[in-house]
């Protein structure tokens, strides 16, 4: 089953727990008939990470760190570590993740399989650009050490595939210095979207970390109203061990009604608010400010049984402004709005794969309860903007987008199939290539 | 703190070695496969551990197993803690129609790990202090159609524990035998829907594992519930329980 929960699948899946099962492993799977796809912490919302009536080999249980050197700052684990261990590991020696998703209970393997970017893309780009060398086990029975030297494009095709090139087995990524554990955090209110394009590009100069949550069932002179955080690692205070302890989790699907347009709009007024009042300058641990909803366990079954979508999208710089404000108004006046929406403007660093989602421009992630059909024309009528904006979606969200969208979005998307092994696939990869 | 932990590469036995390292825990791991005691012990040092020695030694091998305790010992300089985690399940069929089988089931998880865990106990005694901590299982808590010849074995090393722990009463040293219900492991690959309340993670038996180091027992349940699932199994009528399958 998919993070979102509205697409749900069978699978053989193996659950290999160490290095030298692998090659078995992935031979075997990709005889399957229908192939065979890694998978990991499972946080992918849509249908790049299911493989139905195929084979599936869980990684998550080659979750060991393999070597750590703080003079090259490299350091190489097996695949399906998670994000979590490796900052265990990392934080209390002075470093961080060069780049990191807003969870992180994902892999490191399917880290780089999504080339995942953070709040701080307008300074380091994506994670694979941080990747320094990983080893591929293909169906053809070859394990290849890929770099960015490689020539032959299957490293840039591996960085963001999706999973589709063969086995990530390991990764070796560099990590950043910090002097502290604690992060200088700013928050500030705007009151409409206008306001948030000059903010962003102030802040992006001096600050690491930039992110923007917007109300999105705002409408007329409020719409796009939101509140701009911006952050940096603090130069002094300790490089404590985290406190292990996990928040609240939610056990149970809330039920379909409980996520209403009032109950929304209710957070959402509340929520920012709020935000007006606390607004200022504080300094907060990491885990708060990367991890929000790490602290809820199971967040994704409050959107009940039927499930959620993820919808994110980028768009270019020259057309960012009006198709956000677009976007903005076809959510706003559906009135299926969500909580979790975030605008982030990414830098001009280009990524690394042939199939990465981030570019220069300006992103946008929402999540929408299930309804059904009306749910389904919302996101047409902003595939609609997006696409007419030379934008695209991100395929780790995605469960539905058009295979017409995706190739227009994706222009390399036939030079990265070449290297795609003829073992591997995915829902997503039929649905998009076929 | 230095532990010993025999069977390292259990996955049970991986996720205790977890808990300790981020204790700054000094470990000696053994196993008997290289390139996997290699993995997991470079993981352990960069997870926290103070320090990590490994020994390669296959645990079903009982001869001079005290000499070779004496050298595990000596390798880490002293013994604060000992985990004996190794096991298989086996195949209760096969060891239905097989005596050799049934004979090598009853060897690795009986009377080797017993020969292990009275070595250890030696030495927890003449030092007066320290844990011996086995994994056993709630399978042995009554013969059930399904795995009672593993369970005969973890019987056997649960009453064997249960009178270390009676020796050391009222003296320095401790002996828990850990009884796991159903855990997701390499162990149970294979059986059908690894789901729901009666199956635990490595993870969950490992917090109670590294409790009971500590504090409790003889006799603990992992996770705690199947102290009293077991009681009531123990309990049933045996007309009720021949028409159980269970």
């Amino acid at each position: 089953m998919s993070w979102g929960r509205v697409l749900r699948a069978r699978h053989a899946v193996a659950r290999p727990h160490w290095r030298d099962e692998l090659p078995a492993l992935v031979g075997e799977g990709a005889e399957a008939g229908g192939k065979l796809l890694a998978i990991g912490l499972r946080r992918s919302y849509g249908d790049s990470g299911l493989n139905p009536d195929g084979a599936v080999i869980d990684m998550s249980g080659l979750d060991r760190a393999v070597a750590f050197d703080p003079e090259t700052r490299i350091l190489r684990a097996e695949a399906g570590i998670s994000l979590d261990a490796l900052l265990a590991i990392l934080v209390p020696r002075g470093f961080f993740l060069p780049v990191t998703p807003g969870t992180r209970f994902v892999t490191l393997g399917g880290a780089v399989a999504n080339d995942v970017h953070g709040k701080n893309h307008h300074r380091a780009g994506t994670i694979g650009r941080w990747v320094r060398r990983l080893g591929l086990l293909r169906s053809d029975g070859t394990a290849v050490e890929l770099g960015a030297d490689d020539n032959t494009g299957l490293f840039a095709a591996t960085i963001g595939g999706l999973g589709l090139t063969g086995l990530i087995a390991w990764v070796e990524i560099e990590a950043m210095p910090i002097a502290s554990a604690m992060m200088e955090v700013e928050t500030i209110p705007f009151a409409s979207l206008d306001a948030f394009f000059p903010l962003a590009e102030e802040s992006d100069g001096g600050f690491d970390y930039t992110v923007a949550w917007i109300d999105c069932l705002a409408a007329g002179g409020a719409l796009g109203r939101g509140l701009f955080s911006r952050a940096r690692h603090a130069a002094t205070g300790p490089l404590a061990p985290r406190k292990q302890r996990r928040g609240s989790s939610l056990p149970f699907d809330l039920p379909g009604i409980a996520l209403n347009q009032l109950t929304v709009s209710a957070f959402n007024e509340l929520y920012y608010r709020n935000g007006r009042r606390k607004a200022g300058r504080t300094a907060m641990p990491y885990e708060p400010f990367f991890y929000p909803l790490d602290r809820i366990a199971g967040w994704n079954r409050m959107y009940g049984r039927r499930g959620l979508y993820q919808y994110q999208s980028v768009v270019p710089p020259d057309a960012a402004h009006d198709a956000t404000t677009a976007m903005l108004r076809a959510i706003s006046a559906s009135g299926q709005g969500s909580f979790l929406a975030v605008l982030k403007t990414f830098g001009e660093t280009p990524s690394p794969g042939m199939l990465s989602f981030p570019r220069s421009g300006t992103t946008l992630a929402l999540d929408f309860a299930n309804r059904g059909a009306s749910t389904l024309a919302l996101m047409e009528r902003l595939d609609a903007i997006v696409r007419e904006a030379g934008g695209r979606l991100y395929p780790a969200k995605d469960g539905r987008v058009p295979a017409a969208m995706f190739r227009a979005g994706y222009p390399n998307w036939q030079a990265f199939a070449r290297h795609v092994d003829p073992g591997f696939s995915s829902s997503f990869w039929r649905r998009v290539s076929q | 703190m230095k532990v010993i932990i025999l069977g390292a590469t259990s996955a049970i036995a991986e996720a205790t070695a977890r808990l300790y390292a981020g204790e700054g825990a000094e470990l000696l791991l053994v196993a008997r496969q290289p390139e996997r005691l290699a993995a997991i012990a470079a993981d352990l040092r960069l997870r926290g551990a103070a320090r990590v020695e490994t020994a390669l030694r296959d645990l079903a091998d009982d001869g001079d197993v005290a000499e070779a305790f004496v050298g595990f010992i000596a390798a880490l300089g002293g013994i604060d803690h000992v985990l004996l985690a190794y096991g298989v399940l086996g195949d209760q069929k096969a060891a239905e129609r097989d005596p050799a089988t049934a004979r090598a089931s009853l060897r690795i998880n009986f009377t080797t790990a017993a020969a292990w865990a009275l070595v250890a106990a030696e030495a927890l005694e003449r030092q007066g202090h320290g844990s011996l901590v086995v994994l056993g299982s709630a399978a042995g808590d009554r013969g059930r159609r399904v795995n009672f010849v593993y369970g005969a074995a973890k019987a056997g090393l649960a009453t064997l524990v249960e009178g270390v722990a009676h020796r050391f009463a009222n003296s320095g040293p401790r002996a828990v035998i850990v009884k796991p219900g159903p855990v997701i492991t390499p162990m149970t690959e294979g059986f059908a829907n690894r789901k729901g309340l009666m199956w635990a993670s490595p993870e969950t038996v490992a917090a109670v594992v590294r409790r009971a180091a500590d504090r409790g027992g003889p006799v603990v349940y992992a996770p705690w519930f199947w102290r009293w699932i077991m009681l009531a199994i123990r309990l049933l009528p045996t007309p009720i329980f021949n028409r159980l399958n269970i």
